[in-house]
């Protein structure tokens, strides 16, 4: 079966350097500069894959990014691993291994295959209507789908290769390096525009370095030898960046693209070792020029898929480009004259060509009379009606087509082949124009969409705008790159080029054939595997949109976005329906144009550096400490402190007593610190708490709660005022940023007349609190010279002092209900100050604690934590905090919608206590909570939202949003849990010093 | 993405923004005044126009300042940037 269908000479492939790689196991060889497809088709192996719903034997069928059929699987089971990759994408190198993904157990026992002979059974729609019902077989159909589809299978180990992002701004971004790509970028370039020329492939040229050298001339030289050499030129041009391997992802609003620059998947494994992998461009081009060229459409006829079956663009480029036939005995099918090129290329290599048939009954050409002067038989106005050869093409059955090209006619005519080469015309590649917003015109002559209104600044130019003879490409850019540019001269404006002008073509969107539709099997899409028929089926059942005939058939869903098939679905409806193909519209391309990897996407982010840590000035102290650690917000938190292998609920447990029986230190850095000045802080304060703030004496402290205007809790926290116009405003961990924001916006929209200035400064102070009876004695250890008394420094107030001559702010206040102080300094002294505090409160046994144990405690006292006993649909009355909302205020932030119909209901859920009739059953938060057990449906009254056991109080406590639960007090309700009923009653939110005592101890 | 040209610092990538919503919605001056359907009309009702929408929006990531914008929801185009407080073009 390995044999060698090299031709000779191809200046692209390094023949003295051979490459060995693995396909589905066994070794072959190719040599560099192959894809893995040119080299698998030079080792005759065109058979690759099998088709997704049919599992039909499928070949190779382009040579570039639009393949539906030769998807692969790279590197199966490395940590290298990529599937749905196209091998006609894949450079080889040494030691690759590929493998095809369309089948199982193997290419060519395959056991899908079945599916083929019951096709008749699987028209459009099948996976909707059978899979549907019933829905408990649902994950039987599933298993049965995903291991017959070849979906590819997903890397399991960690990606060992390092990927990059990129930002590039340039005055003109180039996409594709074809022959209009080149002399655009050149001549932006030379007209001092930064400039920037990407391209997919690792050559650049296009077509064009390989284009057919007696009929296309420039200058009186083949048009390759003289784009070589334009070629050449590029590398000194000043301004000019030229990226190959690169391919545009996405084009979004304001000429702002997404690349993809491939930088080691061509090398071998020691060469990618520590190198980038893929650079994810985001460009930001102020000018965008589009050459991205055209895709040959296929021709939809009867068995048109088979292994063999090739576009004929593609069979010209393997063997120019690659030095590779295709086949030992080459047909073509035609409806224009890019065909004829095609055969003309193999006939001078010496590769036979039996046939061409042409469904039009003439072409007077050029290239058409060489081809007839060369004796290759030419057969007008037939189509191919029926192919053979189940995993390779053997022959195929022509007939002549009736003059309106309906039916066909006479007899029929069998031609032996191993390629067949299908060429329908061109599609212009407008996929990157329509994502950035291009709206198109379809040209009814050519049958084409092109781009009709640019939306940003950009032009398309070349055949992705509908030009398709060199001598048209050539004028219409020297017109357009100048219109663009506002330039006056271009340096290709006085260049002399020859080439065809006639091409003459027909449509005709689904080939007849002499079986009635329903026995054959004409592919629109290959890699979902939908036929003409299929699209007819839907129409008949009434699908007419065709976003609706494309998600029903799944035509165009594929991973290649249906970029071969997508026209014909169109024309097959137009000429079902009697619509004209410029009405129906097309279906939208969505980015990536071609699939991206993930690590592409992510860049550098991964792992540690997904998502930024902020860590406190103490954070080395806690990890030495063995810390667990906490997650609030992005700040990484102590947890709780386990010591000698403590579980959690024991060391919280400890904590909890310590912080009461003798004294207890947090790292309360991460407190959101506001800093606000300004002479009307007062009255800011004013409007955005539900307090007033007005008389508040300078060094004193106050809780405010701050609301939404729909009168919800938003945040909470402590504020002092350090002096007339200057406060401190803390807010919650995860609420910081926020609230900045918000008191912005307010400032800034609605108050701009109010002298006040709003300065983040949570990251510039550390801050240490100490709280348990003893913490009065620790303080004094630590500032000796600070009057502690309760008359000189009462709760809720603040002292300035010193610390080894290092100014510290003091408040003393409490989230715990114990006696307790706020040291705050500046950042950096952060780790000393914790030190200097456990030294001093070594003898009273001080204790760190973290946030469980700070959540605890506050919930011994019934004190909210904003998120987690409210949830944006908790007044303060519904928290039966109503002491905290001003009566005298005439307006705060939310104030209004304190009394709305809705706010004011009785029945609304309001924060209580609950007590479970079993103090050693704590419930789970998140509970639902019911009155009646035996209620059908039952009527959930709210749920629990914090719950602890209290080892100060010795027994289970809870804090819960219950309806109407203000007039409670004292019921029983019920908590059902899976496997229990657990019995509760409603209690006052403060379990603990219910009359403040211990703030004062 | 969009390329806003942010009134104090100049063109910046859409992602140091944040939008902010309709515009020229002003804080009703004496809310006790009002009638629970004419809070209700400032708290909740917002327009969702194809078309010609004026909007708020912050440089979050920038100069933390508010700016209007009249933005094409239809196509993204951005008409016209203008400080707070600037009255809206007439037309
Ligand atoms: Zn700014």
């Amino acid at each position: 079966m390995s044999e060698n269908l090299r031709v000779k000479f191809s200046e692209y492939i390094d023949e003295t350097i051979r490459v060995s790689f693995k396909f589905n196991g066994k070794t072959y060889h190719g040599f560099k500069g192959d894809t893995l497809a040119s080299a698998l088709l030079a080792n005759n192996v065109h058979l690759v894959g099998r088709s997704f719903k049919y599992h039909r034997p499928r070949g190779i069928m382009t040579a570039g990014s639009e393949e539906p059929n030769a998807i692969v699987q790279v590197n199966d089971n490395t940590n290298r691993t990529e599937p749905n990759v196209r091998a006609t994408e894949v450079e080889i190198y040494e030691g690759l291994e590929a493998s095809s993904q369309n089948c199982w157990p193997s290419v060519n026992f395959d056991i899908g295959g079945i599916n083929n002979l019951i096709s008749t059974f699987i028209p459009a729609g099948f996976y909707y209507k059978t899979f549907m019902w019933p829905s408990n077989f649902w994950e039987k159909y599933e298993y049965f789908i995903r291991h017959t589809a070849g979906l590819g299978k997903s890397p399991t180990k960690k990606d060992p290769d390092i990927y990059d992002h990129k930002n590039i701004h340039c005055d003109v971004l180039v996409v594709g390096a074809g022959i209009s790509g080149i002399l655009a970028a050149k001549n932006a370039a030379k007209n001092n525009f930064k400039t920037l020329l990407v391209d997919e492939k690792n050559e650049l040229g296009g077509a064009t370095i390989y284009q057919n050298r007696e009929f296309n001339k420039i200058d009186n030289e083949s048009s390759s030898d003289w784009l070589k050499k334009e070629i050449n030129e590029l590398k000194n041009i000043k301004n000019l960046e030229i990226k190959t391997r690169t391919s545009i992802a996405a084009f979004h609003g304001y000429n702002y693209l997404l690349g993809r620059e491939n930088l080691t998947d061509h090398l071998e494994k020691k060469e990618k070792h520590n190198q980038i992998r893929q650079r994810l461009l985001k460009i930001r081009a102020k000018k965008v020029i589009l050459a991205t060229g055209a895709l040959e459409r296929p021709l939809v006829f009867n068995n048109n898929d088979r292994p063999g079956i090739m576009l004929s663009s593609a069979v010209k480029k393997y063997a120019d480009f690659f030095g590779v036939k295709c086949g030992k005995q080459n047909v073509f099918f035609t409806n224009n004259d890019s065909a004829y090129e095609s055969a003309l290329c193999l006939y001078n290599k010496g590769i036979k060509v039996n046939a061409i048939i042409d469904i039009r009954d003439n072409s007077n050409s050029k290239i058409v009379k060489a081809v007839e002067k060369a004796g290759i038989k030419i057969h007008w106005s037939h189509t191919v009606v029926d192919t053979r050869g189940y995993k390779r093409l053997n022959s195929v059955s022509i007939m002549k087509l009736s003059n309106d090209g309906m039916i066909v006619t006479g007899n029929k005519i069998n031609i032996s082949c191993d390629c067949l080469g299908i060429a329908g015309g061109w599609t212009p590649a407008v996929h990157l124009f329509t994502q950035s917003g291009g709206k198109l015109k379809f040209d009814e002559e050519n049958k084409v969409f092109l781009p009709n209104k640019y939306p940003s600044d950009q032009i398309s130019v070349g055949s992705c705008r509908g030009d398709f003879k060199l001598k048209e490409i050539i004028n219409n850019l020297s017109i357009n790159l100048k219109e663009f540019l506002k330039i006056e001269q271009v340096d290709f404006d006085k260049i002399n080029v020859e080439s065809e002008k006639e091409n003459s073509k027909i449509n005709i969107w689904l080939l007849p054939s002499d079986k009635a539709i329903g026995k054959t099997k004409p592919f629109v899409d290959y890699q979902n595997d939908a036929t003409a028929k299929d699209i007819k089926l839907a129409l008949r059942e009434g699908f007419k949109s065709i976003e609706h005939v494309k998600r029903y058939t799944t035509t165009g869903m594929g991973t290649d976005q249906g970029k071969l098939g997508n026209m014909h679905a169109l024309g097959i409806i137009a000429d079902t329906t009697g619509v004209k193909m410029g009405e129906l519209g097309t279906t939208t391309f969505r980015p990536p144009y071609t699939p991206l990897t993930f690590g592409t996407i992510v860049g550098r982010n991964v792992g540690e550096f997904f998502d930024i840590f902020r860590r406190t000035p103490m954070n080395d102290w806690h990890i030495q400490s063995k810390a667990e650690f906490e997650n609030v917000g992005q700040w990484k938190r102590g947890w709780y402190y386990p010591a000698n292998g403590e579980t959690m609920h024991q060391a919280v447990q400890r904590e909890s007593k310590a912080a009461r029986e003798s004294a207890g230190i947090l790292d309360a850095s991460t407190l959101g610190k506001i800093d606000i000045q300004g002479s009307d802080a007062s009255e800011f304060l004013n409007r955005v708490y539900t307090n007033a703030w007005s008389k508040l004496a300078i060094g004193k402290c106050r809780y405010g709660l701050m609301l939404n205007e729909d009168g919800m809790v938003y945040d909470d926290g402590v504020t002092t005022r350090l002096g007339e116009n200057h406060y401190i405003m803390t807010t919650t961990t995860g609420g910081a940023a926020n609230v900045l924001g918000k008191l912005e916006d307010y400032l800034q929209t609605e108050w701009p007349e109010l002298d006040v200035y709003l300065t983040s400064v949570t990251d510039h102070y550390a801050t240490a609190s100490i709280c348990g009876p003893n913490s009065k004695k620790i303080l004094n250890k630590i500032i000796p010279n600070l009057n502690l008394s309760d008359e000189n420094f009462p709760h809720m107030s603040f002292k300035e002092a010193q610390i080894d001559k290092i100014k510290c702010r003091v408040m003393r206040i409490s989230f715990t209900g114990e006696h307790s102080y706020e040291i705050n300094v500046q950042a950096s002294y952060g780790k000393s100050l914790w030190d200097k505090c456990m030294e001093a409160g070594k003898e009273f046994n001080i204790t760190p604690y973290g946030t469980e144990t700070m959540h605890l405690l506050r919930a011994e006292k019934g004190f909210i934590i904003v998120g987690q006993d409210t949830d944006g649909t908790m007044t303060p009355i519904d928290l039966q905090m109503d002491w905290i909302v001003s009566k005298k205020k005439y307006d705060f932030i939310g104030k209004r919608s304190l009394y709305r119909s809705d706010t004011i209901r009785e029945d609304r859920k309001q924060l209580v206590g609950l007590l479970t009739d079993d103090p050693n059953i704590v419930l789970d938060e998140g509970a639902q909570i019911v009155s009646e057990l035996n209620q059908n449906p039952v009527q959930m009254l709210g749920h629990v939202t914090s719950s602890y056991f209290s080892p100060n109080l010795n027994k289970s406590i809870a804090l819960a949003v219950v309806r109407g639960g203000k007039n409670m007090m004292g019921k029983k309700l019920f908590i059902p849990m899976e496997n229990k009923t657990i019995n509760v009653t409603v209690a006052n939110p403060v379990f603990f010093d219910e009359d403040n005592a211990r703030l004062n101890a | 993405m969009f390329l806003i040209n942010c009134p104090y610092c100049g063109e910046r990538d859409q992602q140091e923004f944040k939008a902010g919503g309709e515009a020229h919605i002003e804080r009703p001056k004496q809310p006790t005044e009002l009638s629970d359907d004419e809070w209700a009309e400032y708290l909740f009702m917002r327009k969702n126009i194809k078309g010609i929408q004026f909007e708020r929006w912050n440089h979050a990531h920038g100069c933390r300042k508010w700016f209007n914008m009249v933005r094409d929801t239809s196509n993204d185009e951005i008409k016209l940037i203008y400080k707070m407080g600037e009255k809206p073009p007439s037309d």
